[in-house]
């Protein structure tokens, strides 16, 4: 047998196996991250991705292959011991205690103790100097659910770091940011490496990828389908070797020929949790047959603005119409019945039940309907049937309905939801971010058939961060601050950079003034 | 159903394993205090199956406990904890007996259904006030259902004492109807075997269905694993918790029911004893399924009915409720379990 040295590599993982029922989650997976190095994972959803990582953080374990920590071989059976060889993990789901303050968060299960007593102010210190030469800025004493996103993002990090990780697993950690968010984050990355550590990164965004990291891994089907350096490599390449085939990482599409008005929002005003008031007194407009994108910022009134819309939040003031009628305080049942499909913006929280099969999952908001229901007892062959019909038609892996939602991977549940609201033939679809999380493959056929529903005289709402997304999907553009509009155009008639300054806060008006 | 994949269900394992561990506790205990665990343990089986009354007993010992399982089991299918079937049962046995003294001169086609309608919607009416006042007063249900087994406690002790009292000054109402009155199987002894285990049976597949088949199932399961997604797909949080509560109530209300038109034939003070609070360790036991839930049941009902065997043969009655806490205790720290499981896995690879 060879003997191979692998002291230059932080983790070697060799010939890594793991099944699930009915599914070849990794087969024979290798895996090689030098010290010191950014590596990139990359694959379809569902391609073992996060799997993977969780075999290497300790949650799971293979069912064949070996692990080598810095050349030496290591049993990781639970996160302590992935922890004590110096790895840690950033979720591609946090996993904070929302009540609980940051240094709370940060020294659970490491609680230091002076005498019988917690001792808070020597983990503060400890926080405060890990911040500081990481540039992780972050008040030790806020409490998690009051922070935004890409805050708690960074405890998640500090938690790992305090742990003493020497190699950072991050899944997906760029998914729920804004773009100024992962540009802060890829410094903070960058810093990471040049004090040493070693960083794996999983992403489906080939840009983060390019920018940032020196080594890819392609995943796809479970196996490892190429091992490239990204300085020799493009966006284009690394799509192909993930889906094997060429892949449009630009959308086609034909002029829209917009109908009469399907909604209108006039004067809305909505408050967010807290109850302050996050929408202010905003309208706008869908026609049949067009998209219309709002642009904005995470936070500034969107998730209150769709929740409104499709009747999951009060309205405090101002009207919703639509097909000509005030439904501003129908259920949400009404609007579904009326017509309004909604992807939502929080998969995990409104889109999917996790413990009920695919094929429940299927019919959440038509279960009562003739066609799955006779009133009484449900009609389970033809649910069955009809949901066997998406898998196919949606391409979800595994295609098999019978799976709790929970044990899909992320972005095939966010592939069960697109599905499930397309299948109910809305004529007006609120979408808020539907591709994210989504690999290259599964964005332009998602994109293809929002477009493909816009020529069917479909009305779209387009909620998303990614600018990329509003520009090449929207007929008309909305710009959002502060739960106002500050200005409409299209995108033949603007910019990035122009909608960027509407989002962050200048009126359309005063920047095309100043110019 | 597929019987084999039935049996290796983690949830399966999990309550077996907790009654053998519990039963190797227990043992280990007798052994403690100085009492043979096989000698215990053959006079606990001797008692719960060893005769022909001894099995009577135990039957109709577990036909109101699988109501009362299935009621708070349903309570957790929509994510809601029913402490109140003790109260649901003496609504439900209430009403049925008032309706039982009323339908005398109906045939027993006519007044059988009747009285079962009677006490099904007492105790389902009485526990949809808890599920309204949860549904649309966010008062908890666990605070509310306490509160109104005390209130229907103290409304059973008044109309018994008073309004709804048998001649003779006893605690107990006037006899039903013979035609409401469920006919016996057989009798041994003082023990009789009514036909109302039929209605338990029933119960269970009609539950079983609902849960599995039908709309409401859907919905009211929804609710209970994730309340914004059932908003979001349409389905009202508010009805179906009343709904779901209803049900639950119905259930211990035809607990409740059975007792006074198969064992009693008339309500008394003491006739839901603890079997509303038993149903929460069945529903427990048997992980809100309705097959688990009657194994549950006739669990603890052949623990209760051996262990008097067991006291003569010289090991406390008591024991019996150390197993079941141990049960209980077992499955609702199921991760334990888990735990060890893994455990034994990774050494036999090791
Ligand atoms: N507990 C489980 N039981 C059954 N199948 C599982 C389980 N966990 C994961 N899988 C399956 O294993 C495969 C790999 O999933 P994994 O989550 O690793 O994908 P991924 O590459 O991270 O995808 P994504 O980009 O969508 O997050 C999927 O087909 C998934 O459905
Ligand atoms: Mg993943």
């Amino acid at each position: 047998m060879e003997k191979v040295d692998y002291s230059k590599y932080a983790v070697v993982m060799k010939g890594i196996t793991k099944r699930f029922p009915g599914v070849l989650a990794n087969d024979h997976v290798d895996l090689f991250v030098k010290k010191g190095e950014i590596h990139a994972i990359v694959g379809e959803n569902g391609a073992g991705k996060t799997t993977l990582m969780s075999q290497l953080y300790g949650l799971i374990r293979p069912d064949e292959g070996k692990i080598y920590i810095n050349g030496v071989e290591k049993q990781i059976r639970n996160p302590n011991d992935a922890i004590e060889a110096k790895i840690g993990m950033v979720h591609q789901h946090f996993m904070l205690v929302d009540r609980l303050s940051v240094v709370e968060n940060i020294v659970l299960g490491q609680e230091p103790v002076k005498g019988p007593f917690f001792d808070l102010g020597r983990a503060r210190k400890e926080i405060r100097e890990l911040s500081k030469k990481f540039g992780l800025l972050v008040d030790p004493d806020a409490i998690i659910e009051d922070l935004p996103v890409g805050m708690q993002q960074r405890v998640e990090i500090i938690k790992v770091l305090y742990r003493g990780a020497e190699i950072l697993i991050l899944d997906e950690p760029t998914a729920v940011l804004t773009p100024q968010e992962t540009n802060e984050l890829f410094e903070i990355l960058k810093n990471l490496q040049k004090q040493g550590r070693t960083i794996i990164l999983i992403t489906h965004k080939l840009n983060e990828v390019m920018a940032i990291t020196e080594s890819v891994t392609v995943m796809r089907l479970g196996k490892v389908t190429g091992v490239v350096k990204t300085a020799e490599t493009n966006p284009n390449q690394l799509a192909n070797m993930m889906v094997g085939r060429e892949v449009l990482l630009t959308v086609e599409k034909e002029k829209a020929h917009p109908g009469e008005e399907i909604l209108q929002v006039k004067n809305l005003v909505v408050k967010e949790n807290r109850g302050i008031e996050a929408v202010k007194g905003l309208s706008l407009s869908v026609k049949k047959g067009e998209i219309v994108g709002i642009a904005g910022v995470a936070g500034n009134g969107q998730t209150e603005l769709t929740e409104a819309i499709t009747g999951l939040r009060r309205v405090e003031s101002g009207k919703i119409i639509f097909k000509g009628e005030d439904i501003t305080n129908y259920s949400p049942k009404r609007r579904r019945e009326m017509g309004m499909g909604h992807i939502p913006e929080d998969r995990l929280k409104h889109g999917l039940i996790k413990l009920f099969p695919v094929y429940y999952n299927f019919i959440l908001g038509e279960h009562d309907n003739s066609k799955f229901s006779d009133g009484i007892f449900l009609k389970i062959e033809e649910i069955k049937r009809f949901s066997e019909e998406l898998v196919k038609r949606f391409d979800v892996r595994p295609p098999k309905i019978d799976l709790l939602g929970m044990n899909l991977s992320g972005g095939n549940q966010q592939k069960v939801i697109v599905a499930r609201e397309i299948a109910f033939n809305p004529m007006l679809m609120v979408v808020s971010q539907p591709t994210r999380g989504l690999d290259v493959g599964a964005i332009e056929f998602i994109h293809k058939t929002l477009i493909s529903m816009r020529d069917k005289g479909i009305g779209i709402l387009l909620v998303s961060m990614e600018l990329e997304e509003i520009f090449s999907l929207s007929d008309r553009i909305l710009a959002i601050y502060e739960g106002r509009i500050m200005g409409e155009t299209t995108p033949d008639k603007t910019t990035p950079e122009e909608v960027g300054l509407m989002m962050a806060g200048h009126k359309l008006e005063d920047i095309r003034q100043e110019a | 159903m597929n019987i084999k994949k039935y049996l290796l269900n983690e949830k399966v394992i999990i309550s077996l394993f907790s009654v053998l561990i519990s039963l190797v506790i227990a043992a280990i205990v007798m052994i403690v205090i100085g009492k043979n665990p096989l000698v215990a343990y053959a006079a606990l089986f001797y008692g719960a199956f060893g005769t022909k009354e001894a099995i009577i007993d135990n039957i109709m010992k577990a036909s109101p406990l699988i109501l009362t399982g299935l009621a708070v089991g349903f309570g957790f299918r929509a994510g809601l904890f029913n402490i109140g079937a003790n109260g649901q049962v003496i609504i439900g046995a209430l009403l049925s007996a008032y309706v039982g003294t009323l339908v005398g001169a109906y045939p027993f086609f006519l007044s059988i259904p009747l009285v079962m309608i009677a006490g099904m919607l007492g105790g389902a009416a009485w526990a949809a006030i808890a599920g309204w006042l949860k549904a649309y007063r966010g008062a908890h249900e666990v605070i509310t259902t306490i509160m109104l087994n005390y209130v229907a406690t103290f409304i059973a002790n008044y109309v018994v004492n008073g309004p709804f009292q048998a001649p003779g000054g006893v605690p107990k109402s006037p006899s039903i109807a013979y035609s409401a009155q469920f006919p016996n199987i057989m009798s041994v002894g003082a023990t009789s075997l009514s036909t109302i285990i039929f209605v338990s049976l029933a119960a269970i597949v009609v539950i079983y269905v609902i849960i599995q088949r039908t709309t409401i199932g859907y919905e009211v399961k929804a609710v209970g694993f994730n309340p914004y997604a059932a908003e979001y797909g349409g389905i009202s949080i508010g009805k179906n918790v009343v709904l779901a509560m209803a049900i639950s109530g119905a259930l211990a209300g035809l607990a409740g029911t059975t007792q006074v038109v198969g064992v009693y034939g008339r309500y008394f003070g003491a006739l839901s004893g603890s079997m509303g609070f038993d149903g929460i360790t069945i529903a427990l036991i048997g992980q809100n399924d309705p097959i688990g839930i009657a194994l549950a049941a006739f669990l603890i009902s052949s623990i209760r009915t051996g262990s008097n065997q067991m006291q003569i043969a010289g090991v406390p009655k008591d024991l019996v409720v150390i197993i079941q806490g141990i049960i209980i205790f077992l499955v609702a720290a199921n991760r334990i379990i888990k735990t060890i499981r893994i455990r034994k896995r990774k050494e036999a690879e090791a």
